[in-house]
């Protein structure tokens, strides 16, 4: 029996380290697929991108900077495109609004136009705290994607994956923010279901 | 479920809210058939207070109104929430603590009866400093912030960005959206306040500004968030020779906006 264990017990061991290994290997796959910014595919149509950024360093309010991008059509792919765009900031830092270290982790948009942006932590730790900071940062993402993604009525603001209460301390994140305006006040009806035979 | 005023304080989860008087929902809120058109056309409030096309008192002629009488005072952050910080090691929980000693005593000049949501290190949670207002009979609150951003040494007020219509028409409202009944007034009280600061501090703009604060969204009073700027400053007296200039519009747009708001007390209610 000792000779049997002796024998056995190496072998599971190394089947444990490699099933950890694969483990490691896959969840660090699926991290590196969400991160992976999204290419810029050069054959898309360049458009015309509005990207909204502070107007001054010490104003609450924000500009326009119109950029030629090549987008997709595809809304999805369109907004992150845009988004990670406007997470890269502007020529002037000073100007920025997101924080540098943000990254996006997903972005998902359901039939009724409700579109759900999940951030890394960086968004939530990296914002200065304030109202007019946070109530900025959130005015950035939601006026870009009026401008440039029109399927978009409402926005959702997860952080890592999960809802959160304030973005840094004050501005409420538990709801949704309007993104366009003239399509949020005739919210759609959701898609039937399809019946199963 | 229904729970009782006096036990708001406990409340931990997205219960209704019982009002003890459907009078003072008829001061602020609007029937549910009229709920829409008073969102996009409000109307000012009469001498008394109560908005155009409110519910009626059910205390009938009977009823006394009192007046504004309490000011619940919210020092933001505490405990391990320091909030905004400055390099200098300047912290927002502090400043606001500091600030609410001297708005305290002004909004007491002008005879205001002051709660404060807390007195030291604590840090309540966001439905606990609603709760001590929600609590109060005829009270406002505000809350007081520091911000890590903006120009040196102005000031802002923000109210809450429009929520949903609350169309319960047993006199109950939403924990979650209690301060959807009290934009108007919050609007109104703000625009005192931000007018009164606006004299003291340049560079503050001239009315109150919306933003999805999450303090305010559970507060059933009128509500406002005064942010001061900024943590940034070099030296913290900056900071702190801004304190009698938002006590005293802080008091000042309070006394203000006392006769926009009447509540009808209960028959034997608190005179």
């Amino acid at each position: 029996m000792l000779l049997a264990a002796a024998i056995i017990f190496p072998i599971l061991r190394g089947r444990m380290k490699r099933a950890a290994r694969l483990q490691q290997q896959s969840e660090e796959q699926a991290r590196r697929e969400l991160t992976q910014p999204i290419a810029i595919n050069p054959g898309d149509p360049r458009v015309k991108t509005k990207l909204f950024w502070a107007s001054d360093s010490n104003d609450s309010t924000l500009a326009p900077v119109t950029v030629d991008l090549p987008l997709s059509n595809d809304p999805v792919l369109r907004a992150k495109q845009v988004l990670n765009t406007l997470l890269a900031g502007p020529v002037d830092a000073e100007l920025r609004t997101l924080p540098p270290e943000a990254v996006l982790l997903a972005f998902y948009l359901l039939p009724d136009g409700t579109a759900i942006a999940d951030f890394s932590e960086a968004m939530a730790t990296s914002v200065p705290s304030g109202i007019v900071s946070e109530q900025l940062a959130v005015n950035s993402i939601t006026r870009t994607l009026e401008a440039n993604v029109p399927q978009v009525r409402r926005m959702k603001i997860l952080i890592h994956g999960q809802e959160v209460e304030t973005l840094a301390g004050h501005l409420d994140l538990t709801g949704t923010f309007v993104v366009n305006t003239n399509l949020a006040q005739t919210p759609q009806k959701p898609a039937p279901t399809p019946s199963r035979r | 479920m229904l729970i009782e005023v006096g036990n708001i304080l406990r409340v931990r989860s997205l219960f209704l809210i019982v009002l003890p008087s459907l009078a003072l929902l008829g001061a602020v809120m609007v029937s549910p058939s009229q709920a829409p058109s008073q969102a996009s056309t409000p109307s000012a409030p009469s001498p008394q207070g109560v908005a155009a096309g409110s519910v009626p008192s059910p205390f009938g002629a009977q009823a006394q109104q009192a007046g504004l009488n309490i000011v619940v005072l919210d020092p933001a952050h505490g405990g391990t929430d320091s909030g905004a910080r400055g390099t200098g090691g300047i912290r927002e929980s502090e400043i606001v603590l500091d600030f609410a000693i001297q708005v305290r005593h002004a909004l007491e000049a002008q005879g205001f009866q002051v709660v404060q949501t807390r007195q030291g290190n604590e840090d309540p949670s966001f439905d606990d400093r609603s709760a001590t207002a929600n609590a109060q009979r005829g009270a406002v609150f505000v809350t007081l912030h520091v911000s890590s951003t903006g120009v040196p040494g102005s000031a802002r007020v923000y109210v809450n960005s429009e929520l949903p219509p609350v169309t319960d028409s047993n006199g109950m409202i939403p924990w979650d959206r209690a301060q959807a009944p009290f934009l108007d007034l919050s609007r109104k009280l703000g625009d005192l306040v931000q007018g009164f600061l606006a004299q003291h501090f340049r560079g503050s703009p001239e009315s109150a500004q919306t933003a999805t604060v999450r303090q305010l969204r559970t507060t059933a009073a009128p509500a406002i968030a005064v942010e001061i700027s900024s943590v940034t400053v070099g030296d913290r007296a900056d900071l702190d020779r801004m304190a009698p200039g938002v006590a005293d519009a802080i008091a000042r747009g309070a006394a203000a906006f006392k006769p926009s708001y009447v509540v009808p007390n209960t028959r034997g209610g608190l005179q």
